[in-house]
């Protein structure tokens, strides 16, 4: 271990014992699954929810001992606290399994842990009566386990199976309903299109382990790294001389591109975003959890942590911000037209995501303020959008519609959500004092600073149109007249969902306001150097705010009174309309190309192929030994005589053959 | 000087009973008539026995005795012979050879 770690977290139980964050929520699945569910499913509830609320109360542990000794400012290690040797297939290709705590990893396990066991006390009063709630909460703690593991990880192959955990377990929860085909149809999309992204992943992981594992056995092992240093650990992939060292021989920029792939199914950026949306089809705590506040921000993660080798490629960095960019914008467009409050949600996360992505990508080796920036979006982002699907879920739970237009003065009936809705709502929108204004501003500021006008245009577009559509479906939903009878029913949701609505509405109030550039920076992880940074003079909320509170006022033009001006404009928009509405046709461009190109020119002459050149020589083999035995046969007469005669035959033929031989 | 056999012509002899009982066995459509023929072949191994003891091993009977056994077994098998003769000519009212092919592939 580290030596610094010796002096000054040596005595803090949380820091030894930090593997015990992701194993709670692991032991609480096999207990659950195994032996409580069967016997009593609300027990199964409870115990679920204390194990991952005790790995949360771990975690803030773990994330004030970690910044008491290593205060705000200073310089923040990565300390492997706990590993063991998993994998060895020679000196340099090692895989370890442990758990790597520094800033990125302490952030991310905060995020998770505190937003999934908020999910899961939320789940016991949304998910009540339903069929499978014991299994819902088994799936819930294999996921938290899954994603803890995966946050922790000090290499990137302990990362890439945590990384497969995670899209299974969102499988299973997406396709919760199993009854439902849409679900059923939900949920192997997801894990098709995210399985997809990992191959192009799992491909760079071997690249740069095939690489760099070369490169040790050339050169040794890089200086300033341990002796036992494996090339799959990040330690060594974001390690400076190794990024020159792949750079010079042409690797780095591919490898890091694949795995940005990887980044992309995962964080559903365009075009591998369409099953995003279709994952709605889960309970919505699901969607808060995993579609929203921690599965999907897991590409944001795996580009931070390799932030540094991606600096040393600005390639790679450079698709990561203009792919970030279009999503953000793509994204925000079509949530303006969607009518479905989780899919509005849905694509809100994408752009949301988008935003971070961007974020990271322009930043650079110097100009590091974007880095922080996404890390601080992704923190408030999970606090306010975890708020937004929760809150929607309590709605859902209410009227039992998905639909904006079946619901309307819903603030009267369901004072609570209207209120925490509303906070996640400026929040999202950008508005002061909320956590969104400041994260947004940073990373706005970081595309201004950093030279990147057309992203720095785009984001200050979509701030705008963030705050519209979330202030549309914020009106639609909850004030005017009821739009239809369910409504008239509807009620406030019991206490165990409303107090989770209103903890995270107070953080989404609050978060805003740390300095999260002193505790999360690149700095940070190169030099120690964490000096704050300029944001280069210009104002840049202003126009910010500016944008988000145009977007508002847009919305309530429009939502907001007695008449209905949203068709007359949908209607002179017409076509482009349509087309938006239909999501860019983008589900259906995949439909063509899967069907009428992979399936037509691919798919079916392989199949042609197997079934008559592969089946065919097999069924060949069988015909053949068929046809030899029935020939064959004719020889077994049946007559004693004639095998008798054979007998004699063969004897005197061999002795025949000795007898010539012999002599 | 009247005529002594020798080696030879104690082979000859055993050889034509050998041929002799090999003709029937391939022969004889009568099951009953097989096995009489393959008696003849163990009679004919058995006399062999005989004739070698006798011409090239004088003081010792271990060819008489091998002889001995080889009548036993000929009296054993011609009792299992005889009993399954018995039992397929109940089943199938013939005891032809030629008849009994149901193993014919």
């Amino acid at each position: 271990m580290n030596e610094l770690a010796n002096n000054a977290l040596a005595n803090s139980f949380a820091f030894n014992n930090a593997w015990l964050i992701p194993a709670l929520p692991f032991f609480s699945f096999l207990l659950v699954g195994l032996f409580i569910r069967p016997y009593s499913e609300k027990l199964a509830g409870i115990v679920a929810t204390l194990s991952v609320s005790t790995s949360a109360a771990l975690s803030l542990w773990l994330a004030f001992d970690y910044f008491s000794a290593f205060p705000a400012g200073a310089e923040h290690p990565a300390l492997v606290s706990w590993s063991f040797q998993w994998l060895r297939y020679n000196e340099y290709l090692v895989v370890n399994v442990g758990t790597l705590i520094d800033s990125l990893s302490i952030l991310l396990m905060v995020v998770v842990t505190f937003v999934s066991s908020l999910v899961h006390l939320y789940s016991i009063g949304y998910m009540k009566g339903e069929d499978g709630y014991g299994r819902y909460f088994t799936y819930l703690n294999l996921f938290t386990f899954s994603m803890l593991g995966l946050v922790v990880a000090p290499n990137i192959l302990q990362t890439y199976i945590f990384w497969e955990l995670v899209g299974v377990s969102s499988f299973l929860l997406i396709g919760f309903y199993y009854t439902k085909p849409s679900a059923v149809a939900a949920s192997k999309k997801a894990f098709i299109v995210t399985r997809f992204a990992d191959l192009f992943f799992l491909v760079g992981i071997l690249l740069i382990a095939v690489v760099g594992y070369n490169l040790m056995s050339l050169f040794g092992v890089p200086n300033g790294l341990p002796e036992n240093v494996s090339a799959f650990d990040f330690a060594f992939i974001t390690n400076s001389g190794v990024s020159t060292m792949m750079n010079n021989f042409g690797i780095l920029t591919p490898a890091l591109i694949l795995i940005f792939i990887g980044a992309a199914g995962k964080s559903a950026l365009f075009p591998l975003h369409i099953w995003l949306p279709d994952a709605m089809e889960g309970p919505t705590p699901v969607s808060a959890l995993i579609h929203a506040a921690t599965m999907v921000v897991a590409g944001v993660y795996l580009v931070a942590r390799l932030f540094v080798t991606f600096a040393a490629s600005e390639s790679a960095l450079l698709v990561a911000a203009y792919l970030g960019a279009f999503t953000c914008i793509f994204a925000a467009i079509i949530a303006c037209t969607q009518n479905d409050i989780k899919r509005v949600l849905a694509y809100s996360t994408l752009s949301q995501i988008g935003y971070m992505m961007f974020a990271l990508g322009v930043a650079s080796a110097t100009e590091t303020l974007g880095y922080t920036a996404s890390l601080f979006h992704l923190f408030t982002h999970a606090f306010f959008k975890a708020l937004l699907f929760l809150g929607a879920g309590a709605v859902i739970h209410s009227v039992h519609t998905n639909n904006i237009w079946n619901m309307g003065g819903l603030a009267k009936k369901m004072p609570i959500t209207n209120i925490t809705f509303l906070i996640a709502t400026l929040a999202i929108s950008g508005v002061w004092p909320f956590a969104g204004f400041f994260s947004k501003d940073e990373i706005i500021a970081a595309a201004f600073g950093n030279h990147h006008y057309v992203i720095f245009a785009i984001g200050l577009l979509v701030a705008g149109i963030t705050a519209f559509y979330m202030f549309r479906i914020y009106i639609v939903t909850f004030l005017g007249k009821a739009r239809s009878e369910a409504v008239d029913h509807a009620h406030e949701a019991p206490m165990t969902m409303t107090i989770p609505l209103m903890i995270l509405a107070a953080l989404t109030a609050v978060v805003g306001f740390i300095h999260f550039g002193d505790y999360v920076s690149v700095a940070s992880i190169i030099t120690g150097d964490a000096t704050g940074h300029a944001e280069g003079g210009f104002p840049i909320w202003i126009p910010a705010l500016l944008s988000g509170l145009t977007g508002i006022g847009i919305a309530w033009f429009m939502y907001g009174g007695e008449k209905d001006r949203a068709t007359a404009v949908t209607e002179k928009l017409g076509v482009i309309y349509r087309v938006i509405c239909a999501k860019f046709y983008i589900d259906e461009i995949y439909q063509f190309i899967t069907h009428k190109i992979i399936i037509r020119f691919i798919s079916t002459p392989i199949a042609w192929f197997d079934k008559r050149i592969v089946d065919g020589g097999v069924d060949l083999t069988g015909w053949l030994t068929r046809r030899s035995g029935a020939t064959l046969s004719h020889l077994q007469t049946g007559q004693t005589q004639t095998y008798a005669a054979w007998l004699i035959n063969g004897v005197i033929a061999v002795v025949v053959i000795i007898w010539l031989y012999a002599s | 000087m009247s005529f002594v056999p020798g080696l030879f012509h104690w082979l000859c002899l055993s050889t034509i009973l050998f041929s002799i009982g090999l003709y029937g066995v391939m022969t004889r459509r009568n099951a009953v008539g097989v096995l009489m023929s393959v008696e003849l072949l163990l009679n004919s191994a058995a006399m062999n026995f005989l004739i070698f003891n006798h011409f090239a091993a004088k003081p010792f009977i271990d060819g008489a005795v091998m002889a001995l056994f080889i009548i036993a077994v000929a009296a054993a098998e011609a009792v299992v012979a005889m009993a399954l003769f018995v039992a397929i000519f109940r089943s199938r009212k013939t005891v032809d050879v030629t008849q009994i092919d149901t193993l014919k592939g």
